[in-house]
């Protein structure tokens, strides 16, 4: 019963911040609106017994990825007359995105409502999760199960790391030869 | 299980604002923003089939969406700043360098 008030209270207040991510005009709003909405999902995954997930979103998604993105913004100093004009090159995208958006929802919607989902049931149900411990699970099966996928993580944010560095950087060597 | 089919149709819902969002913004940073959005949206659904299963697999995933989210959001911010250094716009209807 509590679970389930929460749920609406906070399904409510991530869809209302999610809807002013997309339709603020200045950037610096989106970003505060889209971590309000990153820490009410977390709230939705403790109610689901997810809570290793859900520190790992706040400190990941909230914290690294948003700071992030504030950081651009601010490196940028974008005002939004020279970013969002009043003029639009494609005429009929924002109505008929819309349209489609709506579609979209009511399928999504009467899809799930119509399906029975099935599946072989595991063996973690909460309670066992619960004596064990979400995150020690989560690292059993990291290292074994998945180490794999693990390892390739690895590769693939020391790539990202590499790569962000080389695109951002500044052409300084260049202009010297220059 | 009815409370899970909410959970899933708020993770519809999630998924399409971002989907408009991308196609009706014109900032790309905020273009940015609602992939994010959507990225959380799939989240979403695969902590929910993990806690309807009892799974733990579903979690796994998330981590490794995360890993994925997380390397995507600093290669594609480096790169709109290399094209606001070459063109002074984040607009993306101005990006039309590779236009055919």
């Amino acid at each position: 019963m509590l679970a389930g008030l929460l749920f609406i209270i906070m399904g409510l207040i991530t869809i209302v911040c999610a809807l002013c991510v997309v339709f603020q005009k200045n950037p610096i709003y989106s970003a505060i609106f889209l971590i309000q909405t990153m820490v009410s999902l977390a709230v939705l995954y403790v109610l689901l017994h997810a809570q290793f997930i859900a520190a790992i979103q706040v400190m990941v998604y909230a914290g690294a990825i948003m700071v992030l993105f504030v950081f651009v913004i601010m490196l940028l100093n974008l005002n939004k007359t020279d970013v969002e004009g009043d003029y639009d090159k494609l005429l009929f995208q924002k109505p008929s995105a819309i349209i489609l958006g709506f579609i979209l929802v009511v399928m999504i919607g009467v899809v799930t409502l119509n399906t029975v989902f099935q599946g072989t049931q595991g063996e973690y149900t909460p309670e066992s999760i619960s004596q064990i411990g979400n995150t020690q699970l989560v690292g059993k099966m990291l290292f074994t199960k998945y180490v794999f996928p693990f390892e390739i993580a690895s590769i693939l944010l020391f790539a990202a790391v590499l790569g962000a560095i080389i695109l951002a950087k500044k052409q300084i060597i260049k202009d010297k030869e220059v | 299980m009815i409370l899970l089919t909410w959970y899933l149709i708020l993770s519809g819902v999630l998924f399409t604002i971002g989907a408009v969002g991308v196609l009706i913004r014109r900032n790309a940073i905020v273009i940015f923003m609602c992939i994010e959005l959507m990225l959380n949206a799939v989240n979403l659904a695969f902590v929910t089939f993990a806690r309807q299963l009892n799974s733990m697999d579903g979690q796994i995933f998330v981590f490794f969406i995360m890993t994925v989210a997380a390397a995507e959001a600093a290669v594609g911010l480096a790169i709109i700043i290399a094209i606001y250094r070459n063109k002074a716009t984040v607009n993306v209807d101005n990006i039309n360098l590779m236009k055919w």
